[in-house]
């Protein structure tokens, strides 16, 4: 086999686990901070790629929709946690789950009203058609944009997460929310802005992987699966291990297919098993709250 | 899902007339069984309640019994019912035959992805039993000759059940909901007798607080795999008579929509009540049936009602009737 066909299909993986890496991020910066798993992630994901379609033939611009999609998801994610979530808060760990898990049913359901059960094909932007001479092969500008993207948007998380106010309020927050309330932080909008950002977060992948796969109702119950594979690989509530985990997947999944096309889909499930048995925590959790 | 504390659940009522009746729930259960399909608009529907009431109460041992929250229970109920079609089909066993052996191999697959996924907790479980059963869902999907791949497993047909001489049309709908109607008094034997055993008492122990029962030395993990195994056992009993009543098993019957509905049937019916299962995925079937008449988009309320139930009645239809009448935990 030719190696410049391998390193290709490598970089088409990371393309791929640039788009589950933020889907997965969203899911475990969640459960970090709220310490709910939220079943409505793919559904919401799939929201984001429907959201992104409109605005970008609204506008008659993909950026606007590859911009205002994930805010405008993120705003109802937090109304989501208002209405919705916030009262279940103190109650059992699985009710956030199954009331995600309706909420999932509703809105699937309600996109197949307003869009129609058909796929719908997500036209690539006029920029970024057609492939870039890497010198030892060709590959897709659009999945190179995507990998810049994701790269961008970890880059300004983790600054912000780590040299900000706000960041170190988050932070603070996902260890002990008693204390940051008795130091007067009101958790409750932290909570509130941190579901927003994992529901826009979610929305985001949407929009990316629009242009790579088509647009239809039941993508988000693949991208869930996905997105709990890969967080439950690198360790639920760790952004390390998302990004980690994700790329691993990515890659995984497209070399696999380049070898054992048949496997290509079964080949995450497999690593994910491996790892519950070596580390049930995942590689980057920590042992305790999971496992 | 907590319930009243475990001291409630080990004092047993004192058995003298009425409590005496309300003691036997097998037999109670199965008498409102034998009336339903004069209770319900047709026999198709009093099948598929009787199928998934079976498959519902398997996963209620596992979520409602010993609190652990599965998004996975598709894989037994489908394996339950490809192993019985491609027993029949392929290897051409009569279905006495088939439907043990279905049941013992779905066994086998509950101990490999129980294994697994008992071996982590809380939301962790749920997220790996999605994953794992998803798994399965593929593996079926691209295993085409033995399962018939995305159209599904076709090419067996049971239309005569015969039993120590005696001979059954199986096609006559009100035959066919009796015969069934035997597995499905078995799988509730089982249950209560599991429910009724010590077992029982430390699966409900590991539900309500995991450490103390840890504490108490109870082995823990071996006990939740072994809820696994049974739960799946008892699941894949309705996937077997899914099989024998269809003559065809859908592809879908593996995907993780099939997981999540077993999810709504017991909390809309009411975890960790015996006869719970039964009135969830009643009022489940029913709901589908009803609305899917003037809408085809009866997802959007089903979810909506599930929403609610999950908002404001935690305990299900059956569990806060059983409430509200004032009836113990013992005789659930």
């Amino acid at each position: 086999m030719d190696l410049s066909l391998i390193i290709m299909q490598l970089l088409s993986g990371i393309a791929l686990g640039a788009v589950l890496v933020i889907t997965a991020l969203g899911l475990t910066i969640v459960f970090g901070m709220l310490g709910v798993v939220n079943f409505a992630h793919g559904a919401l994901f799939m929201i984001g790629a429907y959201a992104g379609l409109y605005l970008a033939s609204l506008t008659g611009s993909f950026w606007w929709g590859l911009l205002l999609a994930p805010i405008l998801i993120g705003a109802f994610g937090m109304l989501i946690e208002f209405v919705l979530i916030r009262r279940l808060y103190g109650r059992s760990i699985d009710d956030p789950l199954l009331l995600t898990f309706g909420l999932s049913y509703i809105l699937v359901e309600g996109v197949r009203i307003v869009f129609g059960s058909d796929g719908i094909p997500f036209p690539t932007p006029p920029q970024l058609i057609g492939v870039l001479d890497l010198g030892i092969g060709f590959f897709p500008r659009y999945r190179l944009f995507v990998i810049v993207l994701v790269a961008v948007v970890l880059l300004a998380l983790w600054l912000t997460l780590e040299k900000t106010r706000v960041g170190l309020i988050v932070r603070a927050g996902a260890r002990d929310p008693t204390i940051m309330q008795v130091l007067g932080v009101d958790i409750g909008r932290v909570w509130l802005a941190i579901f927003g950002l994992g529901v826009g977060l979610a929305a985001l992948g949407g929009v990316l992987a629009g242009p790579m796969r088509s647009v239809n109702p039941e993508m988000g119950s693949l991208v869930l699966a996905e997105a709990f594979v890969v967080t439950v690989i690198g360790g639920l509530g760790s952004i390390v291990g998302a990004v980690v985990a994700g790329l691993m997947v990515g890659v995984s999944i497209s070399m696999v297919a380049l070898f054992a096309p048949e496997m290509a889909t079964i080949v995450m499930f497999a690593l994910m098993a491996v790892v519950l048995l070596i580390r049930p925590q995942g590689l980057f959790g920590v042992r305790g709250r999971t496992a | 899902m907590t319930g009243p504390s475990s001291s409630e659940a080990l004092t047993k009522p004192a058995s003298s007339g009425l409590g005496w009746l309300l003691d036997q729930r097998v037999l109670l259960s199965i008498a409102v069984l034998a009336l339903l399909p004069w209770l319900l608009p047709s026999k198709a529907l009093a099948v598929n309640v009787l199928i998934y009431g079976v498959v519902v109460m398997g996963y209620n041992l596992l979520f409602g019994y010993t609190g652990l929250l599965s998004f996975g229970q598709a894989a037994f109920f489908g394996a339950g019912a490809y192993f019985t079609g491609i027993a029949i089909g392929r290897y051409g066993m009569p279905w006495f035959a088939a439907v043990p052996v279905a049941v013992l191999l779905s066994t086998c697959l509950a101990a490999a992805i129980g294994v697994v996924s008992t071996r982590t907790r809380g939301i962790y479980f749920s997220m790996v039993t999605l994953a794992l059963a998803q798994l399965v869902y593929y593996v079926a999907l691209q295993a085409a000759s033995f399962t018939g791949g995305e159209n599904g497993l076709r090419g067996f047909t049971v239309d005569r059940i015969s039993l120590f001489g005696l001979q059954v049309n199986f096609l006559d709908p009100v035959n066919k909901y009796y015969v069934l109607m035997a597995f499905a008094a078995l799988a509730m034997w089982f249950q209560s007798r599991i429910l009724n055993s010590p077992f029982g008492a430390v699966i409900e122990a590991i539900r309500e607080n995991e450490q103390r029962a840890r504490a108490c030395g109870y082995d823990v993990e071996r006990s939740k795999l072994v809820v696994f195994m049974l739960s799946g056992a008892i699941s894949s009993l309705g996937g077997c008579m899914l099989a024998l009543h269809l003559s065809i098993v859908p592809l879908d019957i593996l995907h993780y929509q099939t997981s999540g509905m077993i999810v709504m049937m017991v909390l809309l019916g009411g975890a960790s009540s015996f006869f719970g299962p039964f009135v969830g995925a009643a009022s489940f079937l029913i709901l589908e049936d009803v609305i899917s008449l003037w809408t085809p988009h009866w997802q959007i309320i089903v979810g909506a009602i599930f929403v609610l139930f999950v908002l404001f009645l935690p305990k299900g239809i059956w569990g806060t009737l059983l409430d509200a009448l004032g009836i113990g935990k013992a005789r659930r």
